[in-house]
């Protein structure tokens, strides 16, 4: 059946609050600063969001009810969605159906995780129980082996190189050196990632992005709201989402996105062709040529054929990833969920600054998270329009 | 007058000297083997309890475990059956009387030099007394033997066919108890008997004869040398054990020293 | 064969890191099989599927009932890579670290730790088997005869004799100079045997003497004293330590004797036992990464009338239950350096003591062989000779029955 569309529903008011490498403060502060960013980008009063999806893995001991009463905040709903990369989906999907159902009118979506030097091994004891048994113990702490067992799987399969991954990096170094918050501030060239050290190969540490602290946060209302505050918008076009979409898949050479594909471009009305710019989620860069597959860009396995002929920069004919994306500008936990979402919110309302990309006004952006096991188990992707 | 005063003076002067006749109580000192299927004697055992340390913080002492018959040790009359009827057979009961008494010393070391099962005969006793005159009734009869030199597998001196250690023959432990009727008979060795005395008629003649006749057995006794053949006086107090065999002790000998101190 | 070279006194002895111990409480099922060798895995009751990592439900129809079944070793290598630089330092300090994707033939994949020789596409043996930490983890080598002793990840896990200095603290038992004869045979680097109350004779010293790389040491379990100085020589040498002291007297549990008796066993093999865990444990977990060849494996040689109560050995079978419920503590200590704890469970040995009991019987070399086996396999139970495993399977059926049958003489 055809999937219900989003009238009415859009997204207004991006939200980055500067990443940094490690922060000595909590994981609150830093949703305080994106609810204030919020509040001051939207000129809405934090105490009229009345809705509140929080997405976060460092939050603890609090979930987003019990911060409800830190921020003052008074919501018809709320909803916690510590799950990584596929959050930023997860949360607008789930503000939209809100507020097009009328149960909310304003709700903050807000991603923000902290960073110490210790935080990536507490945050491995309580990510998963899978890969707790049966991950951690094989000196994969951590998603690194974990991906390079997809990766060298996926080579196998479809003949990429690390070339390919190579050129998808360096194009987001291009990018994420005109976003002056990106982390990463050296040029990138392919011989770099090529020669860069082995981590777990083919993963090799230009195909890691760099944990840090920060936060990505957005509005969602309906379309008279946004122009009621004079607020430049974007309308949720179209979106799906899926878990574990293939479990009888040995090793993951494809993402969920491939079963709801069909879905996404039929609610949109649109084609790949008709996207301005592509925000896929790449903690590891062959991970986005993944998402291009199964995204209907091009033929399955045909990814590094289909990019090897394109410009990725801003300025190129498919720009990608165009704050640099995680590679560049780094990962703030669950805010990395996020990221392509806000910079796609803005590159759709001009917004976009140093990285805008001219004329755009249309956007896929795709999420793609919590590596399990074996294999990452969340995926989605929306298509924004600009007004 | 007392002879108390006369006997401190002279201990004070060095007429009178104490010799301590007893092997230290270690761990390792060898202790009697039966064939296995038999209970066998606890070894000694010192255990720490504390040493100035968490466990005692100002004092030091230790738990103490060990058989009757172990280390220098006494043997009661109710040790063996023939005297299990004896009155008063038993260490908390025995008369108090009967733990000082004078001792003979029967020099065995030549024989046992060059023999290891190396017999007392009543010949051999005799032919001391020829020397130092008849053992004297209610005195100790000591077997000096060298033995105590020894250490580990050679005092024990196992060997396929049980133990080899000098001791008494049935003859004279017989002739000694019912002739010269000594109080007991002591050893260097692990038993009052021989190692193969349970091949003996009657077997284990000495703990046969002395304790059915209520006397009593000395054994692991040392310094036997600084002993003269007669004249010295044992002190032999047994812990005053419920009902007990026997006892590890403190053996003392007084022993006329040189006049001179 | 090289000696490792001796440690260099002005370096700190190395930390004894340990890999990720953190489980779920179903995990920890997995223990016991790979203890033993064995390999089973969750398998679902109601539809037959096997699963992995250990579920709740079976994912495939939500069964909560998946005990572990014996399952098929094989499986294909679907991925392989090297963790040049682990995020774990256990892992950090021994990379790089061969991890593979492994597609099993039961069904599921898993990752695994992944024999140097084995590559993508490969077929691969699966082992269930327990790492430095105690905990249970699959390991894949090719199919066909490989030299373990080659994959420096399978050395983690297990406690081979190769370049390790061993004590064995019974040299009177039965298996111990076979034990000696097999351990330096495995390439031990030094074999010591305690023998007690040297003052009685031992028929076997002469041939210890003779064997090049043993040497008798003084060690009575009964002492305090003999136990902490030994410790104070070997404590901080010993990488293996096998404790074969035993002391038996069959005896019902009226006779008169039987409490002295049955404390004397206790003495050796409970409070020995006792006493060897305060003076040896700390030092050997203290060492569990202490160069190229640390303390690595503690073996209790154990009467299985430890675990199946014989009403003709009622001392023995309490002084040794007594000993095994020192286990937990003993384990928990050594765990702490990565040190295993192995319990070898012994049937009847062809000795005086067992000599009305029928054959089968166990020789001492049976039991060695058995044990240098299990050390280079990294177990953590075995169960030597065919009674003893006869009466522990008649036991876990049916205790009572056995009871009666042991008392009437029925092995």
């Amino acid at each position: 059946m055809a999937r219900r569309g989003y009238d009415g529903v859009v997204l207004a008011a991006p939200v980055t609050v500067p990443y940094q490498r490690y922060s000595t403060e909590s994981t609150a502060w830093w949703i305080g600063r994106a609810l204030a960013g919020l509040a001051a980008t939207s000129g809405i009063a934090h105490r009229d969001f009345d809705g509140f999806m929080l997405a976060s893995f460092s939050s603890a001991p609090d979930s987003a009810i019990g911060l409800t009463q830190h921020f003052g905040l008074s919501p018809r709903m709320v909803d916690f969605l510590p799950m990584g990369g596929a959050g930023g989906v997860m949360s607008l999907r789930r503000a939209a159906r809100a507020v097009q159902a009328g149960d909310c009118d304003v709700v903050a979506c807000v991603a923000a995780d902290t960073n110490g030097p210790q935080s990536f091994r507490y945050g491995l004891e309580n990510f998963s129980r899978f890969s707790q048994d049966a991950v951690y113990p094989y000196g994969a702490g951590g998603p690194n082996v974990s991906f390079a067992l997809i990766a060298q799987a996926y080579m196998a399969a479809t003949g990429a190189t690390r070339e390919d991954f190579g050129r998808i990096a360096v194009a987001q170094r291009q990018n994420g050196l005109r976003n002056p918050h990106a982390l990463m501030r050296k040029p990138l060239s392919l011989e770099d990632y090529l020669g860069s050290r082995p981590i777990a190969p083919p993963i090799h540490l230009f195909d890691c992005v760099m944990p840090c602290a920060g936060a990505e946060a957005f509005l969602v209302m309906r379309e008279e709201t946004a122009r009621a505050q004079g607020l430049p918008f974007a309308r949720l076009a179209a979106s799906i989402e899926r878990h574990n979409a293939f479990p009888e898949d040995r090793v993951m050479l494809r993402g969920g996105w491939a079963r709801d594909v069909d879905d996404l471009w039929a609610m949109a009305g649109m084609r790949p062709a008709d996207m301005d710019l592509v925000q896929t989620y790449d903690d590891y860069p062959f991970i986005s040529m993944m998402q291009f597959e199964d995204l209907g860009f091009c033929a399955k396995g045909e990814a590094a054929a289909f990019l090897r002929d394109r410009d990725l920069t801003v300025t190129g004919d498919l720009p990608h990833n165009t704050n640099g994306g995680q590679l560049s500008a780094g990962q703030a936990g669950c805010a990395g969920g996020h990221i392509g979402l806000v910079e796609a919110l803005r590159q759709v309302t001009g917004a976009a600054g140093p990285t805008q990309v001219e004329g755009a006004r249309r956007a896929l952006v795709s999420g793609f998270g919590m590596i399990n096991f074996d294999r990452g188990l969340g995926s989605g992707a929306v298509v924004l329009e600009g007004a | 007058m007392s002879a108390l005063p006369l006997l401190m003076d002279a201990l004070g002067a060095g007429s009178v000297r104490v010799v301590d006749l007893t092997q230290t109580l270690t761990e390792d000192f060898p202790t009697i083997v039966l064939p296995p299927e038999f209970a066998q004697s606890a070894t000694v055992r010192i255990e720490r309890l504390s040493r100035y340390d968490a466990a005692g913080p100002a004092w030091y002492w230790n738990n103490l475990s060990f058989g009757e018959h172990t280390g220098t040790h006494f043997d009661a009359p109710a040790h063996w059956f023939t005297g299990r009827d004896r009155p008063l057979g038993t260490v908390d009961t025995m008369p108090a009387a009967d733990m000082i008494a004078p001792a003979c010393v029967i020099d065995c070391t030549e024989g046992t030099a060059v023999d290891d099962d190396y017999l007392l005969t009543r010949e051999a006793v005799e032919t001391w007394e020829m020397e130092h005159g008849p053992v004297p009734a209610r005195s100790w009869v000591l077997m000096r033997t060298g033995w105590s030199r020894r250490q580990g597998a050679a005092y024990a001196n196992l060997r396929e066919d049980g133990a080899h250690t000098p001791g008494p023959d049935a003859e004279v432990m017989e002739w000694l108890v019912h002739d010269r009727g000594i109080l007991g008979f002591g050893t260097e060795t692990i038993g009052t008997d021989a190692g193969q005395g349970s091949h003996f008629s009657p077997p284990f003649p000495a703990h046969h004869f002395l304790h059915g006749a209520g006397r009593y057995g000395l054994q692991c006794l040392t310094a036997l040398d600084q002993l003269p053949p007669t004249g010295a006086v044992l002190v032999t107090a047994p812990l005053k054990v419920h009902e007990g065999s026997g006892s590890p002790l403190r053996v003392l000998a007084l022993v006329p020293g040189a006049a001179a101190g | 064969m090289q000696d490792p070279i001796r440690k260099n006194p002005l370096k700190k002895t190395r930390t004894a890191l340990l890999p990720p111990a953190a489980r779920s409480r179903k995990a920890h099922l997995l223990i016991p099989p790979a203890g033993r060798g064995e390999f089973a895995l969750p398998r679902c009751a109601a539809c037959g599927a096997f699963a992995w990592p250990v579920p709740e439900a079976c994912p495939v129809c939500l069964s909560p009932d998946l005990p572990l079944t014996a399952a098929p070793r094989g499986g294909e290598v679907i991925s392989a890579t090297t963790a040049e630089v682990p995020a774990d330092l256990y892992f950090r300090e021994r990379a790089p670290w061969r991890v593979g994707l492994v597609a099993m033939d039961c069904g599921p994949q898993a990752l695994v730790h992944l024999h140097p020789e084995a590559g993508q596409g490969d077929r691969v043996r699966l082992s269930l088997v327990l790492d430095r930490a105690g905990q249970a983890v699959l390991h894949a080598a090719p199919e066909g005869e490989r030299d373990m002793a080659s994959d420096p990840q399978w050395q983690e896990m297990a406690a081979d004799p190769r370049r390790r200095r061993v004590l064995i603290t019974d040299a009177r038992h039965v298996a111990a100079l076979p034990l000696a004869q097999a351990l330096l045979a495995a390439g031990a680097r030094q074999v010591w045997l305690g023998l007690d109350e040297a003052w009685k004779p031992f028929a076997g010293a002469d041939a210890i003497r003779a064997l090049e790389g043993a040497e008798l040491v003084p060690l009575d379990l009964r002492s305090d004293r003999s136990v902490g100085d030994l410790a104070r020589d070997l404590g901080g040498k010993v990488e293996i330590l096998v404790n074969t002291a035993d002391l038996l007297r069959p005896g019902m549990a009226f006779a008169p004797s039987v409490p002295a008796q049955t404390r004397e066993m206790m003495e050796v093999a409970a409070f020995g036992l006792m006493r060897l865990m305060r003076e040896f444990a700390p030092a050997m977990a203290s060492r569990g990464a202490d160069g190229t060849a640390p303390a690595a494996a503690w073996v209790n040689v154990t009467p299985v009338i430890a675990r199946v109560p014989h009403p003709r050995f009622t001392g023995y079978g309490t002084a040794h239950a007594a000993a095994l419920a020192l286990a937990p503590a003993l384990r928990q200590t050594l765990g702490t350096g990565g040190v295993r704890l192995m319990t070898a469970f012994t049937g009847p040995t062809d000795t005086d003591w067992f000599d009305a009991f029928p054959h089968p019987k166990l020789t001492g070399r049976a039991i060695a062989t058995e044990i240098v086996a299990a050390l280079k396999a990294g177990r953590e139970e075995l169960v030597i000779g065919d009674l003893a495993r006869d009466w522990l399977k008649r036991h876990a059926e049916n205790p009572r029955a056995l009871e009666a049958e042991l008392a009437r003489g029925q092995y």
